[in-house]
């Protein structure tokens, strides 16, 4: 059921393949929403999932689940194994040097709030100063805001401009001999904003200052190398990597991961427990407290896998065409306004519809089949630095394709049609 | 699900043009309504004399095509109507779009109204419809706190 001629979609061979190819290994792709075929674009919010991760998850309780780490029999240990097998996958993924440096969380909005009261708090005293910029996600300015009430310390927000890019020159102002921590998305949720990470790191370091990075909206479209980048921590959350919900990464430098304090308390990480003493197990365990999602962290494995066998340089290539195709297109409206028009973008179109609502625009979209995002994005201070309460989002994958952004151009032309 | 369920062509002209959108000098009570999820905000003035009864309203703020049109309808079908009158027309409205219809006596016609009604099939939008309307009991209760639909 192909909405356009495929004269208007002119993909090579070998990519369109690939992305059949792809596609097929989506199960929900291929259902109908409103009668119309799902044209999934809100990829931002969460991925879809493979046939391999959903099987994996499958395989794993019909046939190894047991609790982990303790256990003697066969399939405690069969679990044991899968689930330290994808931390290791997660460490390759990473690029991190130890499989010790990685501590399986919630998802990222966990691992901001447990390096918040652990690291940030044992470390800041009143009148310090934590840096954060005009684009995050709320996930990654609460838990600062939160850590700032109890220790006195101050919250400092790197700007952006007009394009919703960094202002690296007023990011540099904004660090001293007070600052000592920085926390910033790698990939804005709702601009598509790719920050300079590197040199974000540089500068944090070269003043004394730790760093974090979100890398929520990072990992399934780029690489990444905690090891190249030198930060001291790094977040990925599964469910946007096409893994599932309630599982997510913390990367932590080692040395860091041993000087904090514990985060949860209970079982699995201690070592002892007396009522007038208790040993804290030693660095991931010590921040892994109770029994966690082990399906979910063999799943998130299983994705990592999947995507590190596609290629992120090939993911990466085709979202670029996909994103260039869709600004191009989009641009074309008259009355829309794309919202985050950095030069180095991931594959995130927000957009603005002039004397249209996003919310209508969603809902029409929605009865064509097409899932995007309206609202604020869990970004309020991004949308109120641009003067709007809230954008239309299209987020793109590695599984959509040129035919997502022509059903996306003509489902807003039909909104502008029904408003006129 | 045809969009013009939802879009009808009422609901499309008072988003174009709002009916009584304008502000109240002298009101006698008022009230703000917000929806956190999408940034939908409305403002209700209202006059009322000695009984209550509504002697003139309006309304003003920002959001999408459904709060809009629903925050103008809502002015037409309350002007001039006592507080029991208020009350009767908003249970039936508010009843049809969530779909725990009033029963009985207390049911009243909904003129206009009835064009709002579609978006039940759209759960996702109902807050949308009745932002005007919760605001509007709050102008109504005074209760001076805003309204949220939280």
């Amino acid at each position: 059921m192909s909405r356009v001629p495929t004269a208007l979609s002119d993909a090579s061979p070998t990519s369109q393949f690939e992305v059949k190819r792809i596609r097929g290994d989506f199960p929900i792709l291929n259902t109908t929403v409103n009668g119309k075929p799902l044209v999934y674009l809100d990829n931002a919010a969460t991925s879809q999932k493979p046939a391999v991760v959903i099987d994996t998850i499958k395989s794993y309780y019909e046939s190894s689940n047991a609790n982990i780490h303790r256990g003697v029999h066969h399939l405690s240990v069969k679990a044991t194994e899968a689930y330290e097998r994808a931390r290791a996958t997660m460490q390759r993924f990473l690029g991190a040097a130890r499989p010790e440096e990685l501590v399986f969380v919630r998802g990222t909005t966990e691992a901001i709030n447990l390096v918040a009261q652990t690291w940030v708090r044992a470390n800041v005293e009143q009148g310090d100063e934590i840096i954060i910029s005009h684009l995050e996600h709320h996930s990654n300015i609460v838990p600062w805001q939160l850590l700032c009430e109890q220790t006195g310390a101050v919250l400092k927000i790197a700007p952006i401009n007009d394009a919703g890019e960094l202002m690296l020159d007023d990011y540099e102002k904004l660090l001293n001999e007070k600052t000592k921590f920085v926390s910033m998305a790698h990939v804005s949720n709702a601009l598509g904003t790719i920050n300079p990470v590197r040199q974000i790191v540089d500068l944090a370091h070269a003043c004394g200052a730790k760093i974090m990075l979100d890398g929520a909206q990072a990992a399934p479209h780029l690489a990444i190398n905690v090891r190249d980048l030198d930060c001291d921590f790094y977040t990925v959350t599964g469910h946007k990597m096409f893994a599932p919900t309630g599982i997510g990464i913390l990367f932590g430098k080692h040395d860091l991961l041993e000087e904090m304090p514990p985060y949860q308390g209970g079982g699995e990480m201690i070592l002892s427990v007396t009522f007038e003493k208790t040993v804290y197990n030693k660095v991931p365990h010590k921040f892994e407290a109770g029994t966690p999602h082990i399906a979910g962290a063999i799943g998130l494995g299983a994705a990592a896998q999947y995507i590190s066998a596609i290629g992120l340089d090939s993911i990466a290539s085709h979202e670029h065409d996909l994103l260039a195709y869709g600004t191009e297109k989009l641009q074309e409206i008259p009355g829309l306004t794309l919202i985050g028009t950095a030069g180095n973008k991931a594959a995130i179109m927000s957009f603005t519809l002039e004397g249209v609502h996003p919310h209508d625009v969603g809902t029409i979209l929605d009865l064509e089949g097409i899932a995007v995002r309206t609202g604020h994005h869990c970004a309020q201070p991004t949308m109120e630095r641009f003067g709007i309460t809230a954008t239309t989002r299209a987020s793109l994958a590695l599984y959509n394709t040129k035919q997502d952004i022509d059903a996306l151009v003509m489902g807003v032309r039909k909104v502008i049609e029904v408003f006129g | 699900m045809d969009l013009r369920e939802l879009y009808q062509e009422l609901i499309l002209d008072h988003n174009r043009n709002p009916r009584n959108r304008r502000h109240l000098e002298k009101a006698s009570r008022s009230a703000m309504g917000y929806n956190p999820l999408c940034g939908d905000k409305v403002t209700i003035e209202l006059m009322l004399d000695e009984q209550g009864t509504i002697v003139d309203i309006a309304f003003d703020g920002t959001g999408c095509a459904i709060s809009t049109a629903s925050a103008s309808l809502m002015t037409e079908a309350v002007k001039g109507k006592t507080p029991d009158e208020v009350r009767a027309i908003y249970d039936t409205f508010h009843g049809e779009v969530t779909e725990k219809p009033v029963q009985g006596e207390r049911k009243v016609e909904l003129g206009k109204l009835v064009a709002i009604i579609g978006v039940r099939k759209y759960p996702a939008r109902v807050k949308c419809a009745t932002l005007a309307w919760h605001t509007l009991n709050a102008a109504l209760d005074q209760a001076g706190e805003t309204v949220t639909t939280e």
